[in-house]
């Protein structure tokens, strides 16, 4: 049985290692970059689940930690104020900052609950978005709406993960090099979630999710316990900010919209709320099948139709704003659901909606 | 001190869009306890449909007042079955599920309403004109013309109509104690299904006045429109008290009154460091500053502790 296990975890590895190598020969090489953005919204989704899906905060501006770590990145690391910051130095700041700016939001927004903490969120998010956007008058510091380009790449000592490297005759390129890297901060990712989920605090965040009071009554320090998921989840979109700042070498306040952050909130719900392998389901799907859209709108209408008819990208979204109506309605609880929410789902027909407040169950 | 009252003109003529709109997100929140983020999208092809409707009516030689107000009832009449089609279609099935899944498929709606309008109607802006002049009066310094006098009157009289039915019609009975308590207004012989329809035929049909008097305002009408609009109307939602229906009234017209004087004064406030450019900041900094020391909303009743 041991074996058994120990031996699925080594064709798991080998799979992903060799991944990249697979996408490049089958699909090319903008789907091994593509592979690169699904690890990095992972990365984000995973850090938004402790938030949303732990400890049931529901955080809509969480693209904000996502850009004050890119921007960290982008300040520190790019000819903007001349300064070349090595990685492992700006990233952990970066992280920390997004930690701080997590602190900061969470503090005074604590006591609010459910949807008002969600329009807060919001408005933070939009808030920095616009201050990004807006910071480069009358002392540039965010470069404005055109954004900080010629980010340094992402490099330890001599070794940049943003060049090409010819190993034993395998050419390897920098979608690769990022693709490893960025498997390495998912995997470090997936595991601390796992452990925190199984820790005091993992099971202290589910118990103020089901019932604030009654995990109040339990001796959980509400406050800070709460304090420390927004830390926890900032913290991780902080990282990611980083390393996408480094893979894309280019940010724009553009990339933190309000869209944005609705986006990694799908990845998490539509995955399966709470648990780390629905989660990163969800963050593989809603990055590959618009790129799948994108690529069979405008063939498709060809064969079909024998001309273009309707614009290739909007009905890539309107294709992708349907999908997620139908998986939705398909699968309410999310593709994977934790097992403990598919019980809790499932009692749901029987004895407790009887019992409820709202139409919608205010429980969850 | 002109500037001051223009500011304020502006502001009021823009927080009555915003309060018409809050106050569809406002009843359907009161009683399903849902976001419905697709409310935005309806203000949106409300403004389309009528835009559509006016320039066809107006082609086919209409009288400019019967046409625009046959296009406007065209465009209310749309929404509503938008309105009652998305709740069927999206939110219906998903009334037991966990609270996070009918948000997906709104914001899924959304996408779709939005991605649509964009293939109907392209993504050009279309200029929205009525078919009359619009005459500017004078007011001391301050300039307000027809089209913003008629859309503060028309928004103060629908918002009076929509009390009066609310309060004192039987199927405002009905809506309030679905709000209260669906499951007692069920045994007292309530047809929730019936209500929550009503509901959102209701709020989309203000979304369609709403999406007109913004085009008529602005003069233009753009596929991406309904997304901030919707997205303010539900701070000013949130800002009233979510659930409350003169907390939506109350929280839009503040929302457009510091919008407009912050807007107007936030650069002379911080010696030019800051422009105008922050206005949306502006506007959420007062609505965490409010939900920070009033959780509830400005007019929202203290909550039970809900679980």
């Amino acid at each position: 049985m041991k074996l058994h296990r120990s031996s699925g975890h080594l064709t798991l590895a080998i799979a992903l290692l060799a991944l990249p190598f697979i996408i490049d020969a089958l699909f090319g090489h903008g789907w091994v970059r593509i592979a690169d953005f699904a690890l990095l919204y992972i990365m984000l989704a995973l850090g938004l689940n402790i938030v949303v899906g732990y400890a049931g905060l529901l955080d809509l501006g969480y693209i904000a930690f996502f850009a004050v770590g890119a921007y960290t990145y982008a300040l520190l690391g790019s000819p903007q104020f001349g300064l070349h910051w090595p990685m492992y130095v700006v990233l952990p700041l970066g992280a920390l900052i997004a930690c701080g700016f997590g602190v900061l939001l969470g503090a005074p927004t604590l006591k609010l609950r459910g949807d008002y903490l969600a329009i807060v969120t919001l408005g933070f998010g939009e808030i920095i978005r616009i201050f990004l956007n807006n910071l480069n008058a009358p002392v540039n510091i965010t470069n404005g709406p055109q954004g900080i380009s010629a980010i340094d790449p992402l490099q330890i000592g001599g070794f940049s993960f943003g060049s090409s490297y010819e190993w034993l005759g395998l050419r390897v390129d920098d979608v690769h090099l990022h693709y490893y890297l960025f498997l390495g901060f998912t995997l470090l990712v997936i595991f601390v979630s796992r452990r925190l989920e199984d820790s005091r605090i993992g099971r202290a965040w589910v118990a103020i999710r089901e019932d604030e009071v009654a995990a109040s009554a339990m001796g959980i320090n509400t406050r800070n316990i709460k304090l420390l998921a927004f830390a926890m989840g900032a913290t991780f979109g902080g990282i990611s900010g980083g390393l996408f700042a480094g893979f894309q070498g280019f940010v724009s306040p553009e990339s933190f919209s309000l869209m944005e952050s609705i986006m990694v909130l799908c990845m998490v719900v539509l995955g399966g709320m709470g648990n780390v392998g629905g989660v990163v389901l969800g963050g593989v799907l809603l990055v590959a099948l618009p790129e799948l859209f994108r690529n069979a709108a405008g063939p498709v209408q060809q064969m079909l139709l024998g001309k273009v008819v309707v614009d290739p990208e909007s009905l890539r979204m309107l294709m992708f704003g349907l999908a997620l109506i139908l998986v939705m309605l398909w699968r309410p609880a999310g593709i994977w659901p934790s097992t403990q929410r598919r019980r809790e789902f499932d009692a749901d027909d029987s004895v407790l909606h009887q019992e409820q407040e709202t139409v919608y169950d205010a429980s969850k | 001190m002109d500037i001051f009252f223009q500011q304020i003109i502006n502001g009021l003529v823009q927080g009555s869009v915003y309060a018409l709109v809050a106050l569809g997100y406002t009843m359907v929140y009161g009683i399903l306890g849902l976001i419905n983020f697709a409310h935005g999208e309806v203000v949106m092809i409300g403004a389309m449909i009528a835009l559509t409707a006016l320039q066809a009516l107006l082609a086919a030689a209409f009288a400019p007042v019967l046409a625009v107000l046959f296009s406007l009832m065209i465009a209310m009449a749309v929404c509503m079955a938008l309105g009652y089609s998305i709740e069927r279609i999206a939110y219906r099935p998903l009334r037991h599920a966990p609270r996070l899944a009918p948000l997906i498929t709104a914001i899924g709606v959304s996408i779709v309403l939005q991605n649509l309008a964009m293939m109907i109607w392209g993504r050009e802006y279309h200029s929205f004109t009525l078919p009359f002049t619009s005459t500017s009066h004078h007011l001391g310094g301050a300039v307000m013309n027809d089209v913003q006098i008629g859309i503060v009157i028309v928004a103060l009289v629908i918002m009076a109509g929509l009390m009066w039915l609310v309060h004192h019609t039987r199927t405002g009975r009905a809506m309030r104690a679905v709000a209260e308590n669906p499951a007692a207004a069920t045994l007292m012989g309530v047809d929730i299904n019936r209500v929550i329809s009503v509901t959102f035929m209701l709020g989309s049909a203000l979304a369609a006045i709403a999406g007109f008097m913004v085009s008529a305002n602005y003069g233009i009408v753009h596929y991406y429109m309904g997304f901030m609009l919707g997205l303010k109307a539900f701070t000013a939602a949130v800002l009233g008290g979510i659930g409350n229906l003169r907390g939506a009234m109350l929280g839009g017209v503040l929302l457009g009154l510091i919008e407009s004087l912050g807007a107007g004064y936030i650069g002379d406030l911080t010696g030019g460091f800051l422009g105008s450019h922050y206005q949306d900041v502006f506007a959420f900094f007062v609505l965490i500053a409010v939900l920070v020391f009033r959780p509830s909303g400005l007019l929202g009743e203290k909550l039970a502790e809900r679980a």
